[in-house]
């Protein structure tokens, strides 16, 4: 900025310098010339300067053109000597630096020849200055020339023309600013050109690169490349009758195709204005937020508008629609049958029950006397008499006709398995608990029965010793208070023993002592002789339940998951029968020998035949609980499972002498009677021996008889 | 020994389905074009039968073409198109790179399009075909044709799908074919039969709409591209079918009418054109003057088999299709500005009814609000300022209840200002069992011609429908009825238990004679008990599928009656 304005001042002096010239030395102003003579770029305006003073100022205006046409000539010429602004002033040749820096010298440069400048001998100091101002009238428009170090006194002209720049105005005063422009080249044509060349000879001969572009361009739509422009054909929205000759030639693809399900249509709810019983209730409401967006019954929910002019847009319609366009194309199709099946055709069609008849329907009677559950119960074969073991540690035997207690036998433990012996000539009771077992002569039959079974109580004794090679078995007799009560045997065993069956003949039974450890779970004793023996060396298994096949010489026992079939006579097993339930709980077998039946614990009841195979025939699941006895009636074709459910469930289930003709099952009474007490309900169930009646004995300490 | 060893998934199955991917590379198109394909050519995924086979062994999700739409495929020559348009772009990329303006120019004009007639005649080969496919078709173009003119698609397909639903819109007034109406909150439902065929369209109503994000409009857009072409040519056919002009022709009034004016017609522009269309306001002209045709009586033919019941089932049907049809002839009505003209307009035209509106609503009014002949003016506002003596001011439902009811409904539920009653879907056909709304039967009553007064019978419905669920409740209770009877019994033991105990106290019994109840012993019921027994017996023999399928239906049945019965009492 301050240095601008010096180059202001610079320019204001000159004029002033030159007036000075005259007065001052020659030897500056010769500088100057020659300096011009040398030209410069900045020497364009002192020239004109020059010729201003030498022109009159009337013709200034053309002076000035004619003047720039010498000046560019000139410029033409000296365009590229120098391009230095130094060179402007040049009495003082050290350049355009800080005059500081001569401060301390006598000079302050040298001029062309070398010779130093001195600085004015008499240096003016502040009063000086002061004075000077005071004084001088010519003082204001002195200026100090530092280059020199000399005081300039500026004339009139220099002062006007600092005024006007100052003011902003142009330097000169004649400079018309507002001078209409003179348009060199303007839309007129005009007759002569702006330049007077010759036209060249390209100009009139054609061109290569063109005739090369357009050859390329003719090849390219010769060769197909760039097709000529196409006609306009709106051909979208032009139709036309498209199914004119309807072919029916199908195409293989129709035959596989699977026309896409169509939107289900709106129901009620989507009304603008619906039943109010079909808006959502605030509960509906809260369910159909918490619900994942999928699992929704509704994809919206139902509102009501009371006019038209209410219902708002549904936001959802675009989503909607879009949903659909992903369905159709992405969503995989197959073809799925819908069988509409009527619920009653898939119920089995069975002869009726009623035409099944005989079978036990009411509870007739009910034998209470038992203080604790009712574990085991067993029939007399003549049918008069019903014993029962119960967890008070009684035996109880009954009439069967008068729900009577006959007699009672206190035999000290749990009783848990009863069985009478199946031989009509003999009366006998075999009784199992803790690890004994007891044989009873009830004494409820005619004397003859009485003595017979007397005899073959002692037949053996009165014969020879009793056979003592079997060490853990202990046959002893009854004496004293128990035989008063009718005990007569007591068979010691090693072990708790759970059951007790008698062979169909009446002199053989068995007896079973569940333990997964040994070999010695199974006896086998011969009540004439007082005989005990453990029929199987290895241990297959927790034994759960055994029976003797009724008429051939068979052994049936049920471990944990299988029914093995041993043949005594030959001494191996025949069979083994896989019933697919995890613990089997009882087990019965057909009085024909050929089928067995099974509960177990997970509900199932399972019929084998065993002519046709070793998987179950049948499973029955209709007990809710898990099965704790079945029962098979020796005369009728019925058969009988009892539940911790409180249900015993009677089935008819006839067995076919014809081979081919498969059992015909019928379930045809559930039975209840049993209270449920400790999430027991019937533990045991059994037939009478001839009547069509079934007797079950429950965990209420009660027995009751379905007739 | 001996013989090739068979090698897994080289047959069978497994060579019939291929999946996306490879189709895909089998095709050489890029993931959208192949999607474009897919839409335009109708092919879908099939999901097979046995899928860990068709994997190969993995269970991994995945998406199965048939092999046999793929290969299809490959011989369409939309694929040519496809792969002709992809270079397209590739070029004038280029072009626009270089800045050759020409180039850019030149290729504009030779853009590659393509047509769609010839899939439209492959996936439809014959004319029912497209009609029964035409649901989702009118949907999305009724959609679009509400779309604003922003950046979503194509100005021009949105104009195309207004013009072709107002055609649509046009034929189905000619034709006479809607039958049901459904105001929802999604928009309004129609359904018309045409050519034997029910298509079922849905209109969202005149709002703007706010643009999801998460909708690809892309696909949207190919869609949209292959429904207007088919809704094209369908019109075509059923407007020839009518013998209608098409592009369907305003009528002119016949010869009375100045030649010049026609010109004029002819003259305006083709959008103001379709506006006045869209009017839905004026008859449509005729290829063959309507004058002269008549409906020849058609004579019904008994098939064999079918007996005479039926048939007159049938005819009554048809009769009252043709009452429907001329549900609203002879009657004048006047939309207000409030109530959406559109719609209503369609659906008078649809049933004979004459419309107007104002004019300053839209082009095409007939007639004055002034207008004396007037009989009905739709409004929907609580209040109206002047009120003309000799016409009905009702709110618009009453028109599409009407339609729905297919008779002229008593007009003193719709007035204004009065709670509507509510609005029923007339889609719902209720099966025995199902729950009916009040509001139905009555509506139904109303049709068998009853007055509304006597609501008598709708009670003894209702009662009847009571008494049926009695009887289920107590077929349920029968479940329970043995453990009743055990109660019974075990009351009248402990009776007598006390009796014994008493005697055995040696106390002197207070010896009563009461006299004994009779047992009324209900034949029926037990017959019934029996029945019930017997079925659940039969119910436990079944095996574990059967019963596991058995239970599955009835638990649906269950929750039914049990929905039918909590619904009312709400």
């Amino acid at each position: 900025m301050e240095r601008a304005l010096q180059q202001i001042f610079n320019f204001n002096r000159k004029p002033a310098d030159e007036d000075k010239d005259d007065d001052l030395s020659d030897s500056e102003d010769s500088v100057y010339s020659g300096l011009e003579d040398s030209g410069s770029d900045s020497e364009e305006e002192e020239g004109s300067d020059d010729d201003e003073e030498e022109g009159s100022d009337d013709n200034d205006d053309k002076m000035k053109e004619k003047k720039e046409g010498e000046v560019s000539e000139e410029k033409k010429k000296h365009e590229y000597e120098h391009d230095s602004s130094d060179e402007e002033d040049i009495r003082n040749t050290v350049g355009n630096i800080p005059m500081e820096w001569y401060k301390d010298f006598p000079h302050i440069g040298y001029n062309l020849d070398g010779k130093k400048i001195y600085k004015p001998i008499r240096n003016k100091d502040e009063l000086d200055d002061f004075l000077d101002k005071m004084e001088n009238p010519e003082y204001w428009r002195t200026v100090h020339d530092k280059q020199t170090g000399s005081d300039v006194v500026l004339s009139d002209d220099q002062v006007e023309l600092v005024n006007r720049l100052q003011r902003g105005q142009f330097g000169d005063v004649n400079f018309n600013e507002c001078e209409p422009m003179v348009e060199f080249f303007s839309s007129d044509v005009m007759i002569h050109p702006v330049t007077n060349r010759p036209a060249d000879k390209r100009s009139f001969i054609p061109s290569l690169t063109e005739k090369e572009k357009v050859s390329k361009l003719v090849h390219a739509i010769k060769m197909g490349w760039i097709k000529p422009r196409r006609v306009e054909d709106d051909g979208r929205g032009r139709y036309y009758n498209l199914w004119a000759s309807e072919d029916s030639s199908i195409l293989a693809r129709h035959k596989m195709h699977l026309p896409a399900p169509k939107i289900p249509l709106p129901g009620h709810h989507e009304s603008y204005n619906p039943p109010p019983e079909y808006l959502f209730t605030d509960e509906e409401r809260a369910l159909w937020e918490q619900q994942d967006p999928a699992d929704r019954k509704l994809p919206f929910v139902p509102r009501k508008y009371s006019s038209l002019r209410q219902v708002p847009a549904f936001s959802q319609f675009i989503h909607e629609r879009f949903e659909r366009c992903l369905d159709l194309y992405l969503c995989p199709r197959q073809r799925k049958m819908r069988v509409n099946v009527n619920p009653e055709d898939l119920i089995p069609q069975l002869p009726k029950p009623k035409d099944l008849q005989p079978f036990p329907t009411t509870r007739s009677l009910v034998y209470r006397g038992h203080s604790g559950l009712v574990r085991s119960i067993s029939v007399s074969p003549s049918g008069q008499w019903l014993a029962s073991g119960s967890d008070d540690g009684s035996v109880r035997f009954w009439e069967v006709c008068s729900s009577r207690c006959m007699k009672t036998v206190q035999v000290g433990g749990a009783v848990k398995s009863v069985a009478w012996n199946p031989n009509p000539s003999v009366c006998l009771l075999a009784v199992a608990l803790d690890s004994v077992v007891l044989i009873l002569s009830p004494s409820l039959a005619d004397k003859q029965v009485i003595l017979s079974s007397e005899r073959l109580l002692s037949a053996q004794q009165e014969g020879e010793e009793p056979a003592e090679g079997n060490g853990s078995v202990v046959w002893s007799e009854a004496e004293g208070e128990e035989l008063n009560q009718g005990l007569r045997l007591k068979i010691q065993h090693p072990k708790a023993v759970h059951q007790v069956v008698w062979h169909a003949k009446g002199d053989y039974l068995a007896s079973v002592m569940p333990d997964n450890t040994s070999h010695l779970q199974v006896y086998i004793h011969q009540l004439s002789r007082r005989r005990s023996q453990n029929p199987f060396s290895r241990n297959k298994g927790l034994v759960q339940c055994i029976s003797f096949h009724p008429i051939r010489p068979y052994f049936f026992v049920a471990t944990q998951r299988s029914i093995r079939i041993y043949n005594l006579v030959k001494q191996e097993m025949t069979k083994k029968l896989q019933t697919n339930s995890k613990w089997i709980s009882s087990m019965a077998v057909h009085p024909g020998g050929d089928h067995v039946i099974c509960g177990s614990y997970d509900c199932k009841l399972s019929w084998f035949d065993l002519d046709l195979s070793t998987k179950p025939y049948k499973m029955l699941r209709h007990h809710k609980k898990a099965v704790r006895g079945v029962a098979y009636h020796r005369l009728y074709p019925l058969f009988a499972s009892a539940s911790d459910d409180g249900s015993v469930i009677v089935c008819h289930g006839t067995v076919y002498n014809d081979l081919l003709q498969n059992p015909l099952i019928v379930p045809v009474k559930v039975l209840r009677g049993h209270v449920m007490t400790h999430d027991l309900g019937v533990l045991d169930v059994t037939f009478h021996p001839t009547q069509p009646w079934v007797f079950s004995s429950g965990a209420d300490a009660t027995i009751c008889l379905f007739t | 020994m001996g013989g090739l060893q068979k090698k897994k998934f080289e047959r069978g199955s497994a060579t019939n389905y291929i999946t996306r991917n490879r189709a895909r590379k089998k095709l050489q198109l890029s993931l959208p074009d192949f999607r474009r394909l897919c839409i335009l050519k109708g092919i879908y995924p099939h999901e097979p039968k046995h899928k860990k086979k068709v994997n190969k062994g993995s269970t991994a999700p995945r998406t199965f073409y048939l092999l046999k739409d793929i290969r299809f495929l490959l011989h369409e020559p939309i694929v040519g198109k496809f792969r002709e348009y992809k270079i397209f772009v590739r070029k004038l990329k280029k072009a626009y790179g270089k800045t050759e303006w020409s180039a850019v120019e030149r290729l504009r004009e030779n853009k590659p399009t393509y047509k769609l007639d010839h899939i439209i005649k492959e996936r439809y080969p014959t004319f029912i075909d497209a009609l029964r496919d035409i649901d989702d078709a009118l949907c999305m173009c009724f959609l679009f044709s509400t779309f604003a003119r922003t950046g979503k698609c194509h100005v021009q397909t949105i104009q195309l799908c207004r013009r072709l639903t107002v055609e649509w819109m046009n034929y189905v007034i000619a034709s006479r074919s809607l039958r049901k109406v459904f105001l929802s909150i999604k928009g309004i439902y129609y359904q018309a039969e045409v050519m034997g065929q029910l298509i079922t369209w849905v209109v969202p109503y005149q709002f703007s709409h706010d643009h999801p994000v998460d909708v690809d409009y892309r696909v949207m857009a190919t869609f949209t591209e292959l429904y207007t072409t088919l809704l094209g040519f369908v019109s075509f056919r059923l407007y020839s079918s009518l013998n209608l002009v098409y592009p369907p022709k305003l009528d002119s009034n016949g010869e009375s009418e100045p030649k010049e004016e026609s010109e004029d017609d002819y003259a305006m522009n083709s959008e103001s054109y379709l506006e006045k269309l869209s009017a839905l306001s004026a008859s449509l002209a005729r290829v063959v003057s309507s004058a002269d045709e008549e409906e020849a009586q058609l004579d019904q033919f008994p098939s064999e088999g079918e007996d005479m019941e039926k048939m007159e089932a049938r005819e009554k049907e048809l009769k009252q299709q043709e009452a429907q049809k001329k549900l609203f002839e002879g009657l004048k009505f006047y939309l207000n500005r409030e109530v959406p003209r559109e719609s209503l307009a369609f659906v008078i035209r649809c049933f004979g009814g004459q419309v107007s509106w104002d004019k300053s609503v839209c082009i095409g009014s007939t007639y004055d609000v002034t207008d004396e002949t007037i009989t009905h003016q739709i409004i929907d506002r609580p209040s109206v300022g002047k009120q003309y003596i000799n016409r009905y001011y009702i709110q618009p439902q009453w028109l599409y209840d009407c339609v729905n009811a297919k008779i002229l409904l008593p007009v003193e539920d719709y007035f204004l200002g009065v709670t509507l009653p509510p609005h029923l879907s007339p889609f719902v056909e209720e099966k025995e069992g199902d729950y009916v709304p009040p509001e139905k039967l009555k509506m139904m009553a109303l049709q068998r011609g009853e007055k509304p007064g006597n609501e008598q019978e709708e009670d003894e419905e209702e009662e009847e429908e009571e008494g049926e669920q009695e009887e289920e409740e107590e077929q349920e209770e029968d479940d329970n009825g043995d453990e009743e009877d055990d109660e019974e019994e075990v009351a009248e033991e402990k009776n007598l238990k006390k009796m014994e105990e008493q005697r055995s106290q040696g106390k002197s019994l207070h010896v009563k004679v009461t006299p004994g109840k009779l047992k009324v012993e209900n034949k029926a019921r037990l017959e019934q008990e029996e029945k019930a027994e017997e079925k659940r017996l039969a119910i436990m023999m079944m095996k574990k599928k059967e019963k596991y399928l058995y239970d599955k239906i009835m638990f649906g049945k269950k929750r039914k009656v049990r929905e039918v019965r909590t619904l009312p009492l709400r």
